[in-house]
């Protein structure tokens, strides 16, 4: 089993690929290659050029001042190994334990993440959680796409044929110690049925800030702002939660041959009011 | 039109400098052009782990890469862990726990342990778990398997 022939093409800086970008038809991007890779030996895909990050020069960094800015070409292990992560962004360090298998965080990428843009991926759930920003740039230079702007579809993102994700940056919570990740998964390492981020601010007892988002129950991952709106203000007790989750049951979700809609919906409910008690206890110095 | 490139890489401590078509992953060149068939081919879609290698000491599925992108890097294979007829202690221990049962799996849990063990000394069982969870046995013998990661870690 191989992929179908293609011309290789690997660009050692950013303006030579965004020329290839604007010059060549029928082009695959390849990252990490962990999803992109299966699609070619399977030939799903069948690019006429593919062409190779890995030897671009300036887009695997973590820089956090203040805000965390990613570049596209940081590896999942980057992030799970690294302190600023840890302690800012700590709902994307656990969520990275969903992420795959070691072997495959070896390779593959936040940016690779954010562009195939799978609906039950956590990378892109964790940015959506965080209203991150995207660098993208093209042939007229850069522009900043919100996280909430980039999903147009199913595992579309907001990227022309002609333009490239740079970095993501997200700016972390004043506390982020209110957080959790939960997902479900037949295995571990499996793509994951429903998975649930959230992000809580508690003062004295009094939820005063929530976020939460939702992978796998709908097209793309979404923000439960209907339940974000109602937590604040509510106290941090399991009746608060179960509301949320109540009305994580009520988002529509996607079904398929696995997978019944209201079996998402049931799991949507579940995971999110698991992740707020979670997150809640953590909030309150609980540390496990 | 084939399009190829000439790269050089190191094969567990051997330079080879061979043509390569660009279509092909790492894990078909290592078997076709290097004769190394121990990398074993289960899935080449990354789910089964059979294929994994060790890039730059890394432990990587081998087939979701491409040849030329191993070009200047050092590639360790299952042929590469023993020093001659010395087996390795993670080795020693898939022996001692009779580890392999028809041993198609094996290539990617040694391969995957060697790296895991080596960054995660002392790594318990839950740890040894869920570091071969991507890594699939047909045989369904992971006892002895995570016995004996159990066991290479701790020495």
């Amino acid at each position: 089993m191989k992929a179908a022939p293609f011309t290789y093409h690997d660009p050692q800086s950013l303006d030579d690929l965004i020329g290839l970008l604007g010059s060549l038809e029928d082009v695959k991007v390849l990252a990490g290659g962990q999803s992109l890779m299966p699609m070619l030996n399977m030939r799903f895909a069948q690019p006429d050029h593919l062409i190779d990050l890995n030897g671009v020069d300036g887009l695997t960094y973590i820089s956090a001042n203040g805000a965390v800015t990613i570049g596209a070409m940081t590896r999942q292990v980057a992030l799970l190994k690294s302190d600023d992560i840890a302690t800012k962004l700590p709902v994307m360090r656990e969520a990275l334990g969903w992420v795959g298998h070691f072997q495959t965080r070896n390779r593959g990428t936040i940016g690779g993440s954010l562009c195939h843009l799978d609906p039950s991926a956590e990378l892109p759930t964790t940015a959506l959680l965080h209203d991150s920003e995207l660098t993208v740039v093209g042939p007229n230079g850069e522009r900043q796409v919100s996280m909430a702007e980039w999903p147009l579809a199913y595992m579309m993102p907001n990227l022309a044929e002609d333009e490239i994700l740079k970095a993501v940056t997200i700016t972390p919570w004043d506390n982020p110690a209110g957080y959790a990740y939960e997902e479900y998964a037949r295995r571990h390492g499996d793509f994951a049925i429903v998975g649930v981020g959230v992000l809580l601010a508690v003062d004295n007892g009094t939820i005063t800030k929530a976020a939460v988002a939702i992978a796998g129950g709908d097209q793309v991952p979404y923000r439960l702002t209907e339940a974000e709106t109602a937590l604040a203000g509510q106290p941090a007790t399991e009746e608060s939660f179960t509301a949320a989750g109540e009305v994580a049951r009520a988002h529509q979700a996607m079904s398929d041959a696995y997978y019944t809609s209201a079996y998402r919906q049931r799991l949507a409910a579940t995971l999110t009011k698991r992740a707020l008690i979670k997150a809640a206890a953590r909030a309150n110095g609980d540390t496990s | 039109m084939t399009d190829t490139r000439d790269i050089t890489l190191t094969v567990n401590g051997t330079s080879y400098t061979h043509t390569a078509e660009t279509r092909m992953h790492l894990a078909d060149f290592l078997r076709l052009n290097l004769k190394l068939t121990g990398t074993h081919l289960g899935c080449e879609h990354g789910v089964c782990g059979a294929c994994t290698v060790l890039v730059d000491g890394e432990a990587v599925r081998s087939c979701l890469m491409l040849a030329v992108q191993a070009a200047g890097k050092e590639v360790t294979t299952i042929e590469g862990l023993a020093d001659g007829d010395q087996l390795s202690p993670l080795q020693e221990a898939f022996s001692k726990h009779h580890a392999l049962q028809c041993g198609f799996c094996t290539p990617g849990m040694l391969t995957s342990l060697t790296a895991f063990i080596r960054d995660n000394p002392g790594a318990d069982e839950a740890a040894i778990r869920e570091a071969i969870s991507g890594n699939i046995c047909r045989c369904t013998g992971y006892q002895s398997i995570v016995a004996a990661g159990v066991d290479a870690a701790s020495r």
